[in-house]
């Protein structure tokens, strides 16, 4: 869908949209995979996400988000890794 | 548990949320004050609970109330040792981003110690934070740091990862502050690096700095290439975590097919062979059955070989990949995927334009063809439309441009414009043979003559004058599509000025005489604009020097008091010229002056012109130019992407906005917000949302910001837009009048995605306290559908009419049902007077005449008032023209004063009005002055006048 002079590549999951901005030249159906890639990560990290999972955990959810996307690009696409890295981050709390 | 404290005193926050916004704004305020009374309270906090409530003014920030303190205490918390203090002082900082030089030097000071401590989680949390707010204090600070860290041995790979990316948003935000160094040698050899995320993020990092310097990041080539080949040969278990639903490491592959694409195909011909090889593997992977029915699996495989389509299409010199590419895409174009026809198509348009695959895609035009008559989503018809143009060429112009007209007569009314030009464009570039040019044209105008721009009919005009062999044709072409009862304006236009210039070739024909082509243009004058009048004066005189037998009957149409006398000073002007110059000229001087208009020089199609101005540049490919220069320009220009959404919160906010997202087509309907999203994983295929939506959604037909409408001052002069807006409901109106009468469209949108029951909204008429007895306003509507479900919009019509004049704006009434409790709305709905006002045009004698028949007091009701806007005249005009009076130039002696006209319109009367607006713009104040013969409309026009300046 394009936005100002960029574009959003959203998907649904019930009722929640997730959207990224992207530049009109970016690979549409990587950055989709992406957002799932993105859900599957919170679903294990937050056993069963919901909305208010994210919404109560707002500031975990920036972390989840700093693991996998930075400075907007794709950082890391490693569930394993991701997960790794966000329990032993949880086990400084 | 410290931390499941903090989340239930956000729950106590959330509780307030539901209710309503005043509810919400008074627990948010209370709490505020709590916060603000325990930071300056004299008993220092610890860092647990300075943690806290840093964490709740953050999450009030992110409900979207301003936060003004707590900066100070967030900076205090990068200085503990705690993980989660730190991280929430980062967080706080990086989100709510504050340009005060003090602080940002204490924040950069505790990055600077962060970053030096050696401890990996710390390092992190910097770096994610100069990477998420990017500003140049921080270039300035860290732009000689981060790359330190990032080639140093013994920097862990998550760190590298960060530093990476970190330094590109540096390099992003501040390219002249990133030096080049010995660092980027090493940089381009982590290409090679063994942890694939370490990969991930510096492939990303080189794109970007390759663009920009090609030359010293070539030898990323070979280095792309050898990791792109072991990744697409690798068993599909070799990459363990890096293997996304049997598709090994997608995301590196497109970014590593990225870097290619900021560089020729390679020279070393070992590399070469080598990329090709790849290639070669990612297109037969397409050809081999799935390995997983998941959407994943095949969404992830295919943005590998798009992305790779893309760079053989880049590279452009290897005609066996090019046709194969096509032939790939060709199968997606009746894939069931509706995203996968989109893109094939997209694809595809850019293969049109090169020379080894243009003809493999016109094998295509079947199919394509088809798409466009049967594709349910409008976005992928416009594709369809974008790839004909693309593809077409001289031995299918006919085909293509007769499918496009035929596609026009239902094409959607957002793309209309758009076809014409194209279709236009088409004809003329490929003509053979210009009486099919003509009849083209003349069809377009019959079909979508609403959406025929100047341009097009200039330049059929610029085309019959520039070609002899064609000028016969038009002329008995148009005087043919001119016998319809009914044509468009433009027809007459064209054909107005076709027989003024070549009508002479036609008139042999007594069929076709001088006398039967006057009266024929003559029977549509009266039904045309100006402007065509304009030109059709213009072709009677031209007749009179053609056709001397007829310049008796133009002569007295000339002398005819609606020409003469026109009102309208061109028309006027002309009659007056055309009638003088036809009876003193002799015939050679009528023969000189009305000579047949000289060839045009010949230039870029204005049409051209214009859809490149539409569409933008890069969109449009000349069709000369077979090959189209691709943008390379990624993710570069020093503007990022607002795609990170902790680095700024007003994009992230706006990109959630449900209210701007319209439903999507397909997927599951919406369950309450608290279901769990992962309901959808076991039916993933219908979760994928298309990308390419269609626009019939109503919501994308108003502004976007929501706004409550103060009372509806908003829309005295405007008659369309959103009148409402709050978390649940989102109220639009669309809105016409005429005379006493007036109709409008009122657009309830469900902004959540729970259903809304009993929904019932009525519109009532308020009594003034003056007519107990009397109506004012006659509002006819009938109910709606009482459900109304989650994401979905209902329309109401209401048919107004104006008993009498009325002060008193009727209200909306909304009552609904969501989740367990009742919802009543109350909004004043905008019908005022004055929307019953019809326009008067008079004279300057006329209106002073009037101006003092009005001396009455009664009659007269005057207003001084300071100006709320800045005092422009553009503006000034066109609020009076919007609030429904004639705007009348050159009455008042004064031309910095406004003075206007027109007629109310009532069932029981009609009242004339005279107004004046008088700027000082010295003192910034304005006199307004109403005249009318009814004292209680002079008072309210006056009223809502005045709120408007």
């Amino acid at each position: 869908m394009p936005f100002r002079n960029f574009k959003i590549i959203y998907r649904r999951y019930a009722g929640l949209y997730f959207c990224i901005c992207v530049d009109v030249n970016d690979n549409n159906l990587a950055y989709l995979e992406a957002i799932h890639n993105f859900v599957e990560v919170l679903n294990e990290y937050f056993h069963n996400v919901c909305e208010l999972d994210l919404v109560f955990n707002f500031y975990k959810v920036y972390t989840v988000v700093d693991e996998m996307f930075l400075a907007g690009e794709i950082r890391e696409t490693s569930q394993t890794k991701v997960l790794k890295q966000l329990l032993m981050l949880q086990s400084l709390e | 548990n410290k931390n499941s404290c903090v989340e239930a005193g956000i729950r106590g926050i959330c509780v307030g949320r539901c209710k309503s916004k005043e509810a919400e704004i008074k627990r948010i305020n209370k709490e505020l004050a709590n916060i603000r009374s325990k930071f300056k309270g004299d008993k220092a906090l610890d860092g647990y609970s300075k943690k806290k409530y840093v964490c709740k003014l953050l999450f009030i920030f992110l409900l979207g109330h301003d936060i003004d303190f707590g900066h100070m205490e967030a900076v205090n918390l990068l200085s503990s040792n705690r993980y989660t203090e730190k991280q929430i002082g980062y967080l706080f900082i990086s989100v709510l981003v504050n340009s005060n030089s003090e602080l940002i030097r204490l924040i950069n000071n505790a990055i600077k110690n962060d970053l030096a401590s050696r401890n990996p989680t710390f390092m992190g949390l910097a770096l994610h934070c100069i990477a998420n707010v990017g500003s140049r204090e921080m270039a300035e600070a860290f732009a000689g740091e981060v790359p330190k860290i990032l080639v140093a041995g013994d920097t862990m790979d998550s760190v590298k990862q960060s530093a990476a990316l970190c330094l590109l948003r540096l390099y992003r935000t501040s390219p002249d502050l990133v030096p080049m160094g010995d660092w980027t040698s090493r940089v381009v050899h982590l290409l090679n690096d063994q942890h694939l995320g370490v990969v991930t993020a510096a492939t990303s990092l080189i794109t970007t700095l390759a663009q920009k310097n090609p030359e010293e990041f070539k030898t990323s080539v070979s280095l792309a290439v050898s990791r792109l080949s072991r990744i697409v040969t690798s068993a599909s278990t070799d990459l363990q975590d890096y293997t996304y639903y049997f598709v090994p490491a997608p995301w590196l592959s497109v970014k590593l097919l990225r870097l290619l694409q900021c560089y020729p195909p390679p020279e070393d011909p070992a590399v070469r062979g080598r990329l090709t090889e790849c290639l070669e593997t990612i297109l037969n992977k397409a050809q081999e059955p799935p390995k997983s029915k998941k959407v994943q699996h095949s969404n992830a495989k295919n943005a590998v070989l798009f992305e790779a389509i893309s760079l053989i299409i880049h590279h452009d010199s290897e005609p066996n990949l090019l046709v194969r590419a096509c032939n790939q895409l060709g199968q997606f174009l009746q894939h069931r995927e509706t995203n996968l026809r989109y893109l094939a198509l997209e694809s595809m348009c850019t293969l049109a334009s090169s020379e080894f695959s243009h003809e493999a895609v016109k094998t295509h035009i079947d199919t394509v063809i088809n798409a466009l008559k049967t594709e349910r989503d409008v976005s992928v018809r416009q594709r369809a439309v974008d790839l004909l143009y693309a593809m077409c060429d001289r031995s299918n112009a006919q085909q293509i441009v007769a499918e496009m007209l035929s596609y026009l007569e239902t094409a959607d009314y957002s793309i209309r414009e758009e076809i014409v030009l194209k279709v236009a464009i088409l004809a003329e570039k490929y003509a053979v043979d210009y009486a099919w040019y003509v009849d083209t044209i003349l069809n377009l105008i019959r079909i979508a003559g609403d959406y025929v721009s100047e341009e097009v009919w200039y330049r059929v005009i610029q085309i019959v004058i520039n070609r002899d062999d064609v000028q016969g044709y038009a002329a008995k072409t148009v005087f043919e599509a001119l016998q319809a009862p009914a044509c468009h304006e433009n027809l007459v236009k064209v054909g107005g000025y076709i027989l003024g210039e070549f009508g002479n070739l036609i008139a042999g024909d007594p069929r076709s005489s001088p006398l039967v082509q006057f009266n024929l243009l003559h029977s549509k004058f009266h039904l045309c604009s100006v402007p065509t009048r304009a030109l059709l004066l213009s072709t009677y005189i031209k007749f009179v020097n053609l056709f001397p037998e007829v310049k008796p009957t133009i002569q007295d149409v000339l002398r005819g008091d609606s020409q003469l006398r026109n009102a309208d000073v061109e028309l006027q002007q002309r009659a007056v010229e055309y009638l003088r110059l036809s009876t003193v000229a002799s015939t050679d001087i009528l023969a000189t002056v009305l000579e047949e208009m000289p060839p045009f020089p010949e230039r870029e199609s204005s049409i051209l012109a214009k859809l490149k101005k539409k569409k933008g540049p890069s969109t449009v490919t000349d069709l000369e130019d077979t090959k189209r220069e691709r943008s390379v320009d990624v993710n570069g220009g020093p503007e990022p992407a607002p795609a990170s959404a902790s680095s700024t919160p007003s994009p992230s906010a706006d990109l959630l906005g449900l209210g701007a997202a319209p439903a999507a087509p397909t997927g599951p309907p919406p369950s309450s917000g608290g279901g769990l999203l992962v309901d959808v994983f076991s039916d993933s295929a219908s979760a994928a949302a298309p990308l390419a939506p269609g626009s019939e959604d109503n919501f994308r037909a108003f502004p976007k910001h929501p706004r409550i409408s103060a009372g509806g001052s908003e829309f005295v002069c405007k008659n369309n837009g959103v009148l409402f807006e709050n978390q649940l409901l989102q109220i639009g109106l669309k809105s016409e009048f005429r005379q006493n009468l007036g109709r409008m469209f009122i657009f309830y949108g469900n902004k959540t995605s729970t259903q809304f029951l009993n929904f019932t909204p009525t519109p009532v008429p308020r009594c003034g306290l003056d007519s107990l007895t009397r109506t004012h306003l006659n509002l006819q509507t009938k109910p709606v559908d009482p459900t109304v479900d989650g994401g979905a919009q209902v329309q109401q019509v209401v048919n107004i009419e104006c008993v009498s004049d009325f002060t008193e704006a009727p209200v909306l009434n909304i009552q609904f049902r969501y989740g367990g409790t009742f919802q009543n709305v109350s909004v004043q709905l905008p019908i005022t007077l004055n929307k019953f006002f019809q326009p008067t045009e008079m004279s300057s004698q006329d209106f002073f005449q009037r101006w003092k028949q009005l001396s009455n007091p009664q009659q007269e009701v005057q207003n001084i008032f300071k100006a709320k806007h800045p005092m422009d005249t553009e503006i000034t005009k066109a609020k009076i023209i919007g609030f429904g009076s004639a705007l009348l130039e050159e009455v008042d002696p004064n031309p910095a004063n406004f003075v206007g006209a027109g007629i109310i319109h009532t069932k029981t009367s009609q009242t004339g009005c005279l107004l004046r607006l008088e700027p000082n713009l010295q003192a910034q104040m304005y006199r307004l002055t109403l005249r009318t013969s009814k004292e209680t409309v002079s008072q309210r026009l006056c009223e809502l006048l005045s709120q408007q300046f």
